[in-house]
């Protein structure tokens, strides 16, 4: 009886820590282009579906040429790149950057009429039918890395692999943000916009670029995710709501928030799916509202100045 | 309450609905029930947005109502449409009176992320509960109306009457109150809070109360959705619904309550036309005609008319 319960608490917490991995790398670009441009980006949850798909037709291909399957990863991180090479750029350029300024309300509901125009690019190019990231033998790359076992339960090695990339991506922006000229210099803008501009920064390319980063990381989340699931239209708008509970829950704009916000909602709905499956997704919004009700800004937020 | 144009205007409109009703197309029908659901949703989503609120959650009302109106029918077998209407209005009243005392504090994003926490903690209640058909919903149908019964054809021409008469109320009601002392608070409140406060009106009872009102006629619009379409889910607690409601009062625009009625039949009819002919694009279609709305109307389509006119009702 005693080795079951704690096996159980154990697998609550492997499955806690890579479920936060994955909610890490789609909230991080989340929290990062709105601590920077002030836009809540309801298309981040359109772009992890691009890069999915994206995942799904690379790597389908590769298969077809009879190739490694290995390479099948090179293939996912392909996706991501290109899907944020074009699409990032594609929507700050041609649409954001004539709306900067306006109400953060209105630059929602912006990004949501985006939403659902990506939503349907989605289904004009890949169909309406589940997809899958697999070889002519069915094996993915969620298979290809072998297992690994914590006290006596199978793990594949992918989940390692989740969390490897989230441990990266948060090592590598908060270096960057921090020990780089290009991320002090961000975070001048962050800071203030207009003095920034005043100053010389190039806030329009800041913002490019930022906006480019957000749009990678969300489809690298997509991309990784591919393999381990079908792959369906309406993915995006499951994950988008998700992913706004864990950056509003770590503090809108913050990465270390973004990071314990995953932490959270993650170990919240293992130990739900594990002890009591009928509220799994409810636990993870009641933990949403409940820091709303007692921190409005979330855990990591700061003391703000306010500007008359 | 002085009957002014927009109120006779409201009068005639209901009185055609009435009288053209039994001679409309079923489609024709359809599409102006959903309209007339949607369009009492809206009214409270205009008002919210007078107050400068935008609810990304609105959708909790909208589904507490339409299953209020369910468990009437199917718990306590009483599937009458004016009672399921009356159940709805106290379930919404009761429960966004209890969240209004959080939520009347929030502002801009936060107050969109908390309505949103709300709304999808209902969905995550309702998809588990296997009681209440979990993400499949159940049957809703309404037999009598008033304690008389009704079926057939007569059933279908009553239903759309009762819709058209409550929509009426419901906006020749919010009229008068939007022309009220307290109904004009809902701009300032926009402009200024702390000027407002400062006259020795309270900024808290009025966005509470305003955000009870909105909620209930959501809950009605619920209510009336689930008799008109016979079927209930959790979908309509889902965050995109709550977005369609949004989006359709950034089309109308807040100018008059007439703004949200011709919004929402605009919208219904894109929808089932692009629906119709390509069933894979319509959220295309309507994603492109929000941003060129909200890029080149910001006042809605409402703002065409009151175009070179005083501006003070458009504000």
């Amino acid at each position: 009886m005693g080795a079951r319960v704690v096996s159980q608490f154990i697998a609550v917490l492997v499955d806690g820590v890579v479920y936060a991995s994955w909610l890490f790398i789609i909230a991080v670009g989340l929290t990062l282009i709105y601590g920077v441009m002030k836009i809540l980006n309801i298309a981040h949850g359109s772009l992890y579906a691009l890069g999915a798909f994206s995942a799904v037709s690379l790597s389908a291909a590769w298969f077809s040429q009879g190739y490694a399957a290995m390479g099948s990863f090179a293939m996912l991180a392909l996706a991501a790149v290109l899907v944020g090479l074009v699409f990032g750029p594609l929507i700050e350029r041609g649409l954001l950057q004539f709306l900067y300024g306006k109400d953060e309300v209105v630059l929602v509901l912006v990004t949501y009429a985006l939403f659902l125009i990506l939503e349907d690019f989605i289904k004009l190019v890949w169909g309406v039918d589940p997809l899958f990231v697999q070889g002519p033998n069915g094996e993915t790359p969620y298979g290809l890395l072998g297992n690994f076992e914590v006290a006596g339960l199978t793990y594949p090695n992918y989940n390692l692999l989740l969390l490897g990339v989230a441990v990266l991506t948060g090592l590598v922006l908060t270096w960057s943000l921090n020990s780089t000229r290009s991320g002090k210099l961000l975070l001048a803008v962050i800071h203030d916009r207009e003095v920034s501009a005043a100053l010389g920064i190039n806030v329009s390319r800041t913002y490019f670029v930022t906006f480019t980063i957000g749009a990678f990381l969300a489809a690298v989340g997509g991309a990784l995710t591919a393999p381990t699931v079908s792959v369906v239209t309406g993915m995006g708008a499951e994950v988008i709501v998700m992913a706004f509970a864990v950056v509003v829950i770590g503090g809108l704009g913050s990465l270390p928030g973004a990071a314990l916000g995953a932490l959270i909602v993650g170990m919240v709905r293992a130990a739900a799916v594990h002890y009591a499956p009928e509220v799994e997704l409810f636990s993870i919004y009641f933990v949403m509202a409940a820091v709303l009700i007692a921190r409005p800004k979330g855990l990591f937020s700061g003391a703000e100045v306010r500007k008359i | 309450m002085k009957l002014d144009r927009t109120g006779l205007s409201l009068i005639v409109v209901v009185v055609m609905l009435l009288v053209s009703g039994p001679f409309l197309p079923s489609w024709m029908v359809s599409l102006l029930n959903v309209s007339m659901c949607y369009g009492i949703v809206v009214l409270g989503m205009m008002l919210l947005m007078r107050t400068g609120l935008v609810s990304f959650g609105h959708g909790l009302y909208y589904c507490l109502g339409a299953y209020a109106a369910g468990l009437i029918d199917q718990v306590w077998k009483m599937p009458d449409m004016l009672l399921m209407v009356a159940g709805s209005i106290v379930a919404t009243a009761v429960v966004s009176a209890v969240l209004g005392l959080l939520l009347a504090k929030y502002r801009e994003i936060f107050f969109a992320m908390l309505s949103l926490a709300f709304s999808m903690i209902l969905y995550g209640l309702l998809v588990k509960s296997a009681s209440l058909g979990s993400t499949d919903g159940f049957n809703v149908a309404a037999k009598t109306v008033g304690g008389v019964a009704v079926e057939g054809d007569t059933l279908r021409v009553t239903v759309f009457s009762v819709t058209a008469v409550i929509l009426g109320i419901a906006a020749f009601l919010l009229h008068g109150y939007l022309a009220s002392h307290r109904g004009r608070l809902a701009g300032a409140i926009r402009d200024n809070e702390l000027r407002v406060e400062y006259m020795g009106a309270s900024v808290f009872a009025t966005v509470h109360f305003n955000y009870v009102v909105s909620a209930v006629l959501a809950g009605i619009g619920g209510a009336l959705m689930a008799v008109n379409i016979g079927h209930i889910d959790p979908e309509m607690t889902y965050w995109p619904q709550s977005g369609e409601f949004v989006f359709i009062a950034i089309l109308s625009g807040t100018g008059s309550v007439f703004a949200p009625l011709g919004g929402a039949l605009v919208f219904e009819s894109v929808r089932s036309f692009a629906y119709e002919y390509s069933p894979n694009t319509w959220q295309m279609v309507l994603g492109i005609t929000m941003l060129v709305v909200m890029i080149f109307l910001p006042g809605g389509l409402w703002s065409l008319f009151t175009r070179g006119k005083a501006k003070e009702a458009a504000t």
